[in-house]
């Protein structure tokens, strides 16, 4: 079986057990509206999420941005005074912020990309519950039971189909911006007390991250000497 | 033929357009089985660009049911092994 026909069946399985949850077709549609409903809602409550994530995460790019001003002026009054093992210090630091700030801004683009679907599919949802409002309500004013049953089999097969793809994108969205969330409450404790050396994230191997340290240090000697060059030290 | 795009909206594919369908899924059934994650993505991606390509956007205030359901464009291939598992990626 297919990765489509095995979608279709699990999918299918679903509306079924829909289908056959009411003997009168027309508490059938009742039902299938009022979950159209609190799907909206649920959509509408991941939007709301998302955004708020998204926020948080640019404004923790702000926060780091700021952050590498203050310690290139930390640097400099270090190499001032005198003091090139604290200005070391903080051109490691700055060094560390700049890389996050790097993997800050694609995380901002993936999260918006996510918004930008939702919002989609709040908009699509909300025009299929106003359609099947309409046609419920055609087929209880004109319909007997046993003549609405093929009606109702036809429109809550239909709805129940895209309910469980907005289901599925809903999910989707809030299991990403909870990864998101989880590494966002970890760089906050970082920004705030500055010490980055952790945030070289987890899916780098051990080489990776000694390569990123060499560079990271062979950036920051660089920069020492620039400085201390520009101040005439 | 109706065909849904989970996550995108629904298309009209004319029936000739089946076979290449099909086709894309059976190559995705046996990358699933070797794990290659790009191979899928590059094939996966085939799939709604095809439908896209050669279908006919059908109305968001349809309410029809699809013949074909593709999952979203973006599915890993963690999640297609899920699929041909068990019912866990889509909630109730």
């Amino acid at each position: 079986m297919g990765l489509i026909d095995r979608t279709s069946t699990i999918i299918q399985a679903k509306i079924n057990k829909i289908l056959g949850k009411f003997e009168d077709p027309r508490e059938t549609l009742d039902y299938s509206y009022e979950k159209q409903v609190e799907l909206l809602q649920n959509v509408k409550r991941g939007v709301a999420e998302v955004t708020t994530s998204k926020k948080r995460l640019e404004l923790q790019k702000i926060k780091l941005e700021e952050n590498i001003k203050k310690l290139d002026e930390q640097a400099r009054e270090a190499i001032k005074a005198g003091r090139e093992d604290l200005a070391k210090i903080a051109l490691e630091r700055k060094s560390a912020s700049q890389a996050e700030i790097g993997s800050l801004t694609l995380q901002i683009a993936d999260i918006k990309n996510q918004q930008d679907k939702l919002v989609a599919t709040e908009k699509r949802l909300s025009a299929k519950i106003e359609s099947f409002r309409s046609t419920k309500e055609t087929i209880k004013a004109q319909y007997s039971a046993a003549e609405a049953q093929v009606k109702v089999t036809e429109s809550v097969s239909g709805i129940s189909e895209e309910m469980s793809d907005v289901g599925m994108a809903v999910q989707r969205a809030r299991d990403k911006t909870e990864n998101m969330k989880a590494r966002a409450s970890a760089l906050d404790e970082l920004v705030e007390s500055g010490t980055l050396e952790d945030m070289t994230g987890g899916s780098q191997d051990d080489i990776d991250r000694e390569l990123s340290k060499i560079k990271s240090k062979g950036d920051v000697d660089r920069q020492l000497e620039e400085m201390k060059k520009e101040m005439g030290k | 033929m109706i065909v849904r795009l989970m996550g995108e909206g629904q298309y009209e594919l004319d029936k000739k357009h089946v076979d290449e369908v099909n086709k894309i899924d059976n190559n995705l059934v046996k990358i699933v089985n070797t794990g290659n994650e790009k191979d899928f993505k590059s094939e996966f991606k085939k799939l709604s660009d095809y439908v896209r390509k050669n279908g006919k956007k059908i109305s968001d205030d349809v309410i029809k049911p699809s013949g074909i359901i593709i999952p979203p464009s973006d599915l890993t291939l963690e999640e297609a092994k899920k699929i041909f598992e068990g019912d866990g990626l889509f909630p109730d």
